[in-house]
């Protein structure tokens, strides 16, 4: 500080010193530039994996079955390549699903591709080099796969969204995926927000501040802070084994191998996201005037008309602002559902809490495990559609929390 | 219940104040249990944990001792040291620290101190959209992105595919939000009176900013950096996809190593057998990290109502 004092003696010290303020100003700008250029940065990482041209080789070479290009034909003829050349089985089997009379023409040619021709992608690019470096990757595809084909692929489009999972990169969907996340996140939901807020209301409203009251907030608040993989390993202990009878459906009488099943991830999950909705909740409680109490109180209101009437309805923005932040933080946990999902394969839809389960995050890292380079393009579509889900969540929160905030003012 | 029968009430001398409300009580008690709730898990988690871990420490060949010194973790041939999980977990978690603490104060720094409502308004979002990322997305970022990154800097031979170094950077850009929105807390906490007596004093802003602010704000940046530390270390999906599986005792943040948590996401991914060694570690090693963020916890709110008191 010596030199400090004798610098403002002078006109250059002073210079000085506010030269290195100004460029101080600027490294703190530069810090919150680089927080917001990794998050473009990897928001464009997504992207980039999810679009770009792919080298498709075919099981069976289109010649064998048409000369003309497909996109010449019509629909009866369409129909009856498939017909001539499809076996008698799996011909039948289609026309039990789908009335053929009634698809579109590029549905038909849709078909006769997966059916007939068997598409394989042996080779993906990133969009950024599909589109910068065209050229040479073209150039490659031809020298490296000659007998491919070249496509530009969509790995995120409705039939991604429609599949179910595959061994196939290119079969593979999200459907089983997105349906278990949200059998999971009812689950929890249902568990901690009623917990949740019921304890919140119990601390803040009901509860004698003194060593009791401490000794549940003190819990709760240890809870926030431990592990997400800490839950983890409690539902694989208390849900998935000691429970079993009860998760599995065995007491229900369902005939279950295992208790890694939608119940035992979505109470898991709810185990999880309680600390987090109580303390959000009791934040809200805590906004709420005091003397809206006491003005209820005084007309003779009982202490639960009051909270019921008066309390709730005030702190209502804040505690659904809050809460449907804590299930958008639950729909995109992970390490617990390691834990207590089952690692085979899923590729059946849940049809209930007791069947067993895949979750969108979890099949985004089982994906990143797979050596083949296409799962890659798999796993950034995934994280696409769970992107988009949350983002929508968090938009849901905004606009419903100016809407009630509206609504109580006036 | 209407008027006149409260009013004959009064008249005939009942308090109504004393009168039991069944409902009332009922709602009473069904809240108390919700809030019992977290004291059941809590325990839960501490039975589970203390269970199993003694079901650990009681195999053939393990001791608390080679546990906490050995190092070499291969469960499955009977060697149970712990420390090339944990020196794994620590390398990582300083090269987040390493990412998130200047840059996650600075940032809170420029949002508090420059930023005009404005700005912090469209600047604001953002952290919370990183914030809200979720960390398999991350985990994704770091094998996909900062790994050929690093690998195109250092050059392919030194930086294996699968390294700590990747996977601390990205995770301190996972908890910059969380040291951020903090330090800003604490921060905003520091009276406007103190930044106007340096201006008077003839300070530069940034003079203001370092010698009274921060010193000012020290106790709550510091307990953010401690929760951010409590984060880092149990945070499991980065380093199970980007940190490499296969536990090796090594310092050099360019190699695979296997974490704490990444050893616990590698065994349960692959349906471990119940009262296998390796089941009975998973618990063991739970254990641990749920004491070291339990301490690291308490201590960080410790700080923070320390900090409260100050101008309060």
């Amino acid at each position: 500080m010596a030199e400090n004092n004798s610098a403002i003696a002078t006109q250059t010290g002073l210079k000085r010193r506010q030269s290195v303020s100004y460029n101080w100003s600027k490294v703190f700008l530069g810090a919150i530039l680089i927080a917001i250029l990794s998050l473009a940065v990897m928001l464009l990482n997504v992207v980039n994996d999810s679009f770009g041209y792919a080298a498709i080789e075919y099981e069976n070479d289109p010649s064998i079955y048409t000369m003309e290009p497909l996109a010449n034909l019509d629909k009866s003829q369409l129909t009856a390549l498939l017909a001539g050349n499809l076996s008698t089985y799996r011909w039948r089997t289609i026309q039990q699903n789908v009335v053929i009379g009634q698809l579109e023409v590029e549905d038909l040619r849709q078909m006769v591709v997966d059916e007939l021709f068997k598409p394989t992608v042996v080779a993906s690019y990133s969009l950024t080099s599909s589109v910068l470096k065209r050229g040479e990757v073209l150039q490659e595809i031809k020298s490296e796969y000659p007998e491919a084909s070249v496509e530009f692929y969509r790995w995120l489009d409705l039939d991604f969204l429609t599949r179910s999972m595959s061994t196939a990169p290119e079969n593979s969907g999200v459907r089983t995926a997105i349906l278990g996340s949200l059998w999971i996140i009812l689950v929890a939901s249902l568990f901690a927000i009623p917990v949740g807020t019921g304890a919140a209301i119990y601390l803040e409203e009901y509860a004698h501040p003194g060593k009791f009251r401490k000794f549940i907030q003190g819990n709760i608040d240890n809870l926030a802070g431990v592990p997400s993989i800490i839950y983890g390993i409690l539902g694989l202990a208390i849900f998935t084994r000691v429970l079993k009878p009860f998760t599995s459906g065995a007491v229900f009488g369902l005939e279950q191998s295992n208790g890694r099943t939608i119940l035992s991830a979505g109470l898991t999950i709810g185990l999880l996201l309680l600390p987090v909705v109580i303390i959000i909740t009791q934040e809200a409680l805590r906004t709420v005037p005091n003397s809206l109490r006491q003005a209820s109180y005084s007309v003779g209101a009982t202490r639960w008309q009051t909270i019921w009437y008066h309390v709730l309805p005030s702190a209502l923005p804040g505690i659904l602002t809050g809460t449907i932040l804590a299930i958008s933080r639950g729909i995109g946990e992970t390490a617990p559902l390691i834990l207590v999902g089952a690692s085979s394969f899923i590729n059946k839809d849940p049809t209930g809490i007791f069947s067993n389960f895949t979750s969108l995050p979890l099949q985004i890292y089982y994906w990143t495990q797979r050596p083949q380079d296409q799962f890659r393009n798999t796993a950034a579509a995934a994280i696409l559609v769970l992107l988009i889900m949350l983002l929508s969540l968090n938009a849901v929160a905004i606009i419903l929390r100016n809407h009630f905030s509206r609504q109580v003012r006036a | 219940m209407s008027h006149i029968s409260q009013f004959q009430a009064v008249q005939s001398g009942v308090d109504i104040r004393r009168k039991p409300r069944r409902t009332e009580s009922l709602i009473h008690l069904v809240l108390l249990l919700c809030g019992l709730v977290s004291v059941v898990s809590t325990f839960s988690l501490v039975i589970v944990l203390g269970r199993e871990a003694i079901l650990f420490f009681k195999l053939p060949g393990v001791t608390l001792s080679g546990f906490l010194t050995g190092t070499t973790w291969l469960p499955s041939i009977g060697k149970y040291g712990v420390l090339p999980l944990i020196t794994a977990t620590l390398i990582t978690t300083f090269f987040a620290i390493l990412v998130a603490l200047p840059l996650g104060l600075f940032a809170a720094i420029y949002l508090s101190e420059y930023a005009s409502a404005k700005t912090r308004g469209v600047l604001k979002p953002m952290l919370e959209i990183l914030a809200g990322i979720p960390s398999v997305v991350y985990g994704f970022f770091a094998l996909t992105f900062m790994t050929p990154l690093l690998r195109i800097i250092l050059g392919n031979d030194t930086v294996q595919v699968y390294n700590m170094l990747s996977a601390g950077l990205v995770m301190g850009i996972m908890i910059l939000p969380l040291v951020c929105s903090m330090s800003e807390d604490a921060l905003y906490a520091v009276p406007r009176s103190l930044r106007d007596a340096a201006y008077g004093l003839g300070a530069t802003k940034a003079e203001t900013i370092f010698h009274v602010v921060l010193p000012a704000a020290l106790s709550g940046i510091i307990a953010s950096v401690i929760l951010a530390i409590s984060r880092a270390i149990g945070e499991t999906m980065i380093v199970a996809i980007a940190a490499g599986s296969g536990s090796s005792f090594t310092f050099n943040p360019l190699k695979a190593a296997e974490t704490m948590t990444g050893y616990i996401a590698r065994i349960s991914g692959g349906d471990v057998a119940y009262d296998t060694p390796e089941y009975n570690a998973i618990f063991a090693i739970g254990s641990l990290l749920f004491i070291i963020s339990l301490i690291l916890n308490v201590i960080s709110r410790r700080v923070v109502s320390h900090f409260r008191e100050v101008y309060e």
